[in-house]
């Protein structure tokens, strides 16, 4: 009883599962011996786990981003492996209550836990110092946010190992998700750490909304901005309006589980087409709230290697903002088959192929920016030119199953899996992973290893290719997803092909590894703190910046304001008056957001074993001590004109030195 | 960069060309049902459409990249060039026309192919009532009054009105050289309209992910002469085992890999029960696998 549903039963007791649990551990417990050998848990705390300094959230976010890179890679080789070998009288060596998690696992952990923690550890690193501001405007928000994106993620590696993940596919519909037919802990794991790193998303969206509006710099309007930044405004919004409709959905999938309500069951009356309406009123936005900011890093890794303005400013930013409109015009067209009648699907199809419109618009006018341009291929610039390719593609097969005549045959097989992986990998990986490497630089203060770079940049573009290109032949073929055993001989060999590709991807990620240990090795170390010639504010300070980004707060005239600095310094010589310092307003450290994301940990945990006394506590201690900081008016202090001095003094002469 | 990028543009064009030619053997591409020969030739007319962008875009990357590259200082340069009205002009309009058409049919053709449209053909209709379970399929025959797992037959050149529900999980009910797919729900009907061409042996599968024996969950679907859509019927009834409740609800217990069953009867009006049943419980048929 004072354990809930906990046992030791929920302990595993597969093989495979015992090794990822010992590999976990053992991973663990290396980096606790390491912090302690090198005495660095007050480092830990002080530097990183206190701290509200967007570059340094952001950087945890996007080391965390990398685990769950791996652990959800990890799902794919072992789906493709067991594709690769579940063929006639072999049944591979994953079982479907196994294997079924796996697949669910790889969905949830990609979009939730590594793509969007992607996405907003860049837009912590960039966004403010795009706009010249000193912090994000809630600076202890973004703090709590990114500890409870943190417990969600390992809510979802604890199922590993304590209990069950969901084997209902990444968007558990109802009834399967229902205790009627999952009456495991699965889709509790699922459901709470999906809406603790929701409620995290929701205030990030909030929080980079308010600092895109309010917190640009003097001379900053809206139509000077750098399109990175647009695309993270418009991303926000979306979030802003989508993730409520992701935490009542499963609020009330909770409901149904939990208190014995039927909005969603088979029975009494519950509708579980309203749920997958909803759930794609959410999902559908989802795509571009991770798309958005990816072609707003396009936008500004395009002009910078091109060493020439975006084409078409103003269309860009017309284009981004009919996207996110429309995003939420469209959702139906992910349930064609579900039977709306034919104007329902007809304007959903046609809605959706809209959007193709200003979508293409935006590749021309990044073509336009490289047309009599000198264009330097970078790896950023590698990661482009392999996303224009490929997201064209992706775009192509995206428009032909939006034809809802043509979804009838193509809908939920391979050829969608390899739809949606074309864009998604072509556009949102490739994008942030373009992201990670330009602004690389800036938050270490020293470059990544370009010929590995370029190495990592071939292995995932042509693992891309061979994985995923068997996928469509075998929906054209009829195989669809989520199976784990065939008999049809003709798939065979195009599932082995699709293992190699995924293999080459795995030797791809493995590349990255070693580039960066490489790269921290050589310390290519950037000095000037503009090592790509770059035009946005972000170069005009040092690499990493100081904690303050900003010792004197930047006036902006122009877009791409820190190119034309340099130009107008070329022509008329840099003028170098002593600048005056004045004192600087920052935000205190707290480690409330930890805390608090600590008991949000220990009351998800106890609501998925039912743990009553347990989830009480830790409900109300998280409630206490949001109170409490709500009381604590100590948060903020003021830097000393005279520190900022001599850190600004201490920056220029690494600079001469 | 060129080579490189030229020989992996024939390796991706090499990769379609072989996917589209192998893809012909099977389901999508070789339809054999009037409906899935539209179907097929809609994402033919569609991907076509859609190339007349995606080529220029492949060929003006290669082209921009190659030709603009920094150490070919002989192209021109225009570093504060950052707008063209006769360029925006044609980037806006050129996808809009395409859209445009494609929206035209793609209005014309989800009317025409709505799974719920009777078919316009001289014939009567044939109805075979189809139910998900966990997981399997079962057929019912009303006016013929027999039901089948795992295997449904009918007569060619026959319009067939598929009428689907499920009593598990949300499955998709898919015979890809027929028709295309429609979902199968529990505590929901919905419609499927199609017709075979010819004489032919069809794989059918679910195509909803719908729990562990998802995979197994396979039909054969198969179309014949009229007289030998006949001859079966008459054999069917011969089948020893009948559909009552209480072998029905034995049935809808999940199982998975089901072999072939034939029934020689069927309990009055099933189909409905299984229908109403998520409304209001019924005592006599249990709640089956709830």
């Amino acid at each position: 009883m004072l354990l809930g549903k906990l046992s030791l039963a929920a302990l595993p007791d597969q093989p495979i599962i015992i090794g990822a649990a010992c590999f976990m551990a053992l991973a663990a417990l290396t980096v606790i011996l390491a912090l302690f050998y090198f005495k660095r848990w007050t480092w830990l705390w002080k530097e990183w786990i206190v701290s509200v300094d967007h570059k340094k959230i952001g950087i945890m976010y996007i080391i965390a981003a990398l685990v769950m890179l791996f652990r959800g890679f990890a799902d794919a080789m072992m789906m493709r492996s067991q594709l690769a070998l579940s063929y006639g009288a072999s049944h591979g060596y994953l079982p479907p209550e196994h294997y079924d998690q796996v697949f669910s696992a790889h969905g949830v952990i990609m979009i939730f836990f590594m793509a969007m923690p992607l996405m907003f550890g860049l837009l912590n690193l960039v966004v403010p110092l795009q706009i010249g501001a000193r912090d994000v405007a809630f600076p202890f928000l973004n703090s709590l946010s990114f500890w409870l994106f943190v417990v969600g993620a390992v809510l979802v590696n604890v199922s590993l190992v304590v209990g069950e993940f969901a084997r209902t596919g990444w968007l558990a519909y109802p009834p399967l998700s229902e205790l009627a037919y999952s009456p495991d802990v699965g889709v509790d794991y699922y459901i709470w750490s999906l809406q603790i790193s929701g409620i995290g998303t929701l205030m990030s969206g909030i929080n980079f909304f308010v600092t895109i509006i309010k917190m640009r710099c003097p001379g900053m309007s809206l139509m000077k901005m750098p399109i990175f930044t647009w695309t993270a405004l418009c991303s926000m919004i979306l979030v802003i309006i989508a993730f409520p409709i992701l935490t009542v959905t499963l609020g009330m999938l909770f409901l149904d589980r939990y208190m014995g309500m039927h909005f969603f069951t088979a029975d009494f009356g519950g509708n579980a087409m309203m749920y997958v309406n909803l759930i794609w009123s959410w999902g559908h936005p989802e795509v571009y709230i991770l798309i958005l900011p990816a072609f707003g890093i396009f936008s500004e890794v395009v002009p910078t290697f091109s060493h020439k303005k975006l084409f078409g400013y103003e269309t860009m930013v017309w284009a981004t903002g009919v996207i996110t409109i429309l995003s939420f015009l469209v959702w139906l067209h992910h349930f064609f088959t579900m039977g709306a009648g034919g104007n329902v699907n007809a304007f959903f199809g046609i809605a959706t192929m809209i959007i193709s419109i200003p979508t293409g618009v935006k590749i021309f006018n990044w073509l336009f920016t490289m047309y009599r341009g000198r264009i330097t291929f970078t790896t950023p610039m590698y990661w482009t030119m392999g996303f224009l390719i490929t997201f064209v593609i992706g775009g192509m097969t995206g428009v032909l199953l939006s034809v809802p005549g043509a979804d009838f045959e193509l809908h939920n097989s391979l050829f969608l899996i390899a739809h949606f992986h074309n864009t998604i990998i072509g556009g949102v990986v490739f994008g942030y992973f373009a992201g990670f490497v330009y602004w690389f630089p800036k938050a270490m203060g020293f470059k990544l290893n370009e010929k590995i770079g370029k190495v990592v940049f071939w292995c995932w573009l042509i693992g891309f290719y061979v994985a995923f290109f068997p996928l469509y032949v075998l929906g054209l073929m009829g195989m669809t997803r989520r199976l784990n055993h065939y008999d049809v001989a003709a798939w065979h060999p195009w599932l082995i092909v699709a293992f190699i590709g995924a293999c080459i991807v795995l030797f791809g990620i493995a590349s990255q590894v070693l580039q960066l240990l490489v790269s921290i090795k050589q310390q290519d170390k950037d000095i000037t703190g503009d090592p790509w010639n770059g035009r946005t504010l972000e170069w005009s300070i040092a690499s990493p910046p100081p904690f303050y980004n900003f010792a004197i707060v930047p006036t902006v005239e122009t877009r791409d304001a820190y190119w034309e600095t340099k130009q107008k310094n070329l022509h008329s010589g840099a003028t170098s008056v002593k600048p005056k310092y004045e004192d600087i307003h920052m935000p205190k450290n707290t480690g409330m957001g930890f805390i608090i994301a600590a008991f949000t940990f220990l009351f998800g945990f106890s609501m998925i074993w039912d743990i009553t006394w347990l989830a009480i506590g830790a409900g109300a201690g998280a409630i206490i001590s949001v109170i409490v900081r709500s009381y604590n008016y100590n948060i903020d202090y003021y830097v000393p004109a005279a520190e900022v001095e001599r850190i600004e003094t201490e920056i220029s002469n690494r600079k001469l030195s | 960069m060129r080579n490189k990028h030229k020989s992996y543009l024939t390796a991706i064009s090499f990769a379609v060309v072989s996917a589209l030619l192998s893809g012909c053997g099977d389901a999508v591409l070789n339809p054999k049902g009037k409906i899935a020969t539209d179907e097929r030739d809609l994402i033919f007319l569609a991907t076509g459409l859609m190339l007349i962008v995606v080529i220029p875009v492949f060929i003006m990357t290669f082209l921009f990249a190659w030709k603009y590259r920094a150490s070919n200082e002989k192209a021109k340069y225009t570093p504060d060039w950052a707008h063209s009205n006769r360029i925006e002009a044609w980037v806006w309009a050129i996808p809009c026309i395409i859209i445009v058409i494609l929206a035209t049919v793609t209005w014309k053709t989800t009317h025409d192919l709505d799974p719920y449209k009777p078919l316009d053909v001289d014939a009567k209709p044939l109805t075979i009532q189809v139910v998900a379970l966990d997981w399997k399929w079962l057929f019912i025959y009303p006016e013929q009054n027999i039901a089948t797992v795992n295997y449904v037959q009918f007569p060619e050149k026959v319009p067939i009105d598929f009428k689907i529900t499920a009593d598990a999980p949300m499955n998709s009910f898919f015979i890809p050289q027929l028709a295309g797919q429609i979902y199968a729900m529990p505590g929901m009907e919905t419609q499927l309209h199609a017709i075979a061409e010819t004489e032919h042996t069809y794989d059918g599968i679910s195509a909803n992910y719908s729990g562990g024996g998802f995979s197994g969950m396979r039909f054969v679907a198969k179309s014949t002469t009229q007289e030998d859509f006949d001859n079966w019927v008459k054999q069917v009834r011969q089948s020893p085992t009948k559909l009552d409740s209480n072998e029905y609800n034995q049935l809808a217990r999940p199982s998975e890999n089901n072999p072939v069953a034939l029934y020689s009867d069927v309990q009055n009006d099933l189909f409905h029960f299984i229908l109403m049943k998520f409304m209001m419980p019924s005592p006599e048929m249990g709640s089956g696998s709830m």
